[in-house]
């Protein structure tokens, strides 16, 4: 009846805010969001299976804080204009994660940050490449991948 | 704007904070791909607008709206959750295309990836 | 007092986003590679897409917000398609 109840939820409540709320549309948008979902059964796409759900509230607020941070930082950056010494570069990086959706959100995550930008995935390798706007210490940069994200990312989703 | 006159302080204050926020960090970033030299680094300035200028005035917004009609208003947070889902892909694609392309060229390219020739397609399908 | 603060903020952030509109558009002529020209497209229609949300913010109708969504979408659908054609030559394979 339900193949991807959270799909289905999360149209419906799309629905509901894009209208405004009554018993009328709560029918019809719940409706169209169960239409929706047997749809996207009949594509069979693979199945993501979450193993940790109570991690993902603490991701979020790292991935929001370390929003802010870098903003601030590139903001700072692009400010002083060419008065500072900046190299930045491409830094390649291995990954232990191969969940395709642990990777997708990786990528969101990384690109969602200022001051990083997900440019190439070798699947066949395991290894990502990486462009860093401001590349100081590329120890860091590593350590804050592999062990800020990709380790939470393992935990949920391996 | 008159409709705005029945507003508290405190909300107009804070709405004002917000709107400024997210229309200078646009700003910021739109000014940096501008400024900066190569595309490779062109690349991190939209991001500036797509994370926490759409935040700002997306939560800028609910607030006003919110507080106009007397009841919770928060259909904006759509586009939030829209442009933070949609940026990385085209930012992705957009990079991968400059990629392959300098390579095609022979450009020289920061650091090339070990991978040698045929890259795959990212696992996000 | 605070239509008066409102109505500041609303005049700075719409100047800001229009100065952002204007940097992003230099960005889209001036090039100089066919990915800057993409990249400005996209920050132009970031930007555009906030300007209508102050838009809606200034006359008090939600009308302008439809109008931002549909403006979000058209732009990354654009992106995609010009970066997919950039990388291959084609957009249709």
């Amino acid at each position: 009846m339900l193949p991807y109840p959270l799909l289905t939820a999360a149209l419906a409540i799309m629905w509901m805010l894009l209208t405004s709320f009554s018993p009328g549309q709560l029918l019809l948008g719940t409706a169209v969001a169960m239409v929706a979902g047997q749809g996207m059964a009949a594509l069979h796409p693979a199945k993501p299976r979450l193993r940790r759900w109570d991690l993902i509230p603490k991701l979020t607020a790292i991935v929001l804080y370390d929003i802010v941070r870098s903003n601030i930082a590139v903001a700072g950056i692009i400010l002083q204009g060419r008065r500072r010494q900046r190299t930045s570069g491409l830094l390649t990086i291995p990954l232990e994660l191969h969940h395709p959706m642990g990777l997708a959100v990786l990528a969101v995550i990384v690109t969602s940050t200022p001051g990083t930008a997900w440019i190439d995935y070798n699947s066949a390798r395991g290894t990502l490449l990486l462009h860093v706007f401001d590349l100081v210490d590329e120890k860091e940069w590593l350590d804050l991948i592999k062990n800020r994200y990709e380790q939470l990312l393992l935990e949920i989703f391996e | 704007m008159s409709h705005a006159s029945e507003l508290p302080i405190w909300a107009a204050l804070l709405i004002s904070v917000f709107l400024l926020l997210g229309a200078g960090l646009t700003l910021v970033g739109t000014l940096g791909l501008v400024r900066l030299q190569t595309f490779y680094d062109r690349i991190h300035a939209p991001t500036l607008g797509s994370s926490w200028g759409t935040g700002g005035i997306v939560m800028a917004s609910m607030i006003f709206f919110t507080m106009l009609q007397s009841r919770p208003v928060i259909h904006e947070i759509l586009i939030g959750i829209f442009v933070t889902v949609t940026t990385p892909v085209t930012l992705m694609l957009l990079a991968r295309a400059a990629l392959h392309r300098d390579r095609l060229e022979g450009r020289d390219v920061p650091m090339a990836s070990p991978a040698d020739g045929e890259t795959d397609e990212p696992a996000a399908d | 007092m605070s239509a008066v603060i409102l109505a500041l903020a609303v005049t700075v952030a719409q100047l800001a986003l229009a100065a952002a509109m204007a940097l992003a558009l230099w960005r889209m002529v001036r090039g100089p590679r066919a990915q800057d020209r993409v990249l400005g497209l996209d920050a132009l229609y970031v930007s555009s897409m906030l300007q209508l949300l102050v838009f809606g913010i200034r006359t008090g109708n939600t009308v302008y917000f439809e109008s931002s969504l549909v403006i979000g979408v058209l732009g990354f659908v654009a992106t995609v398609a010009l970066a997919k054609f950039l990388m291959r030559g084609e957009v249709i394979e």
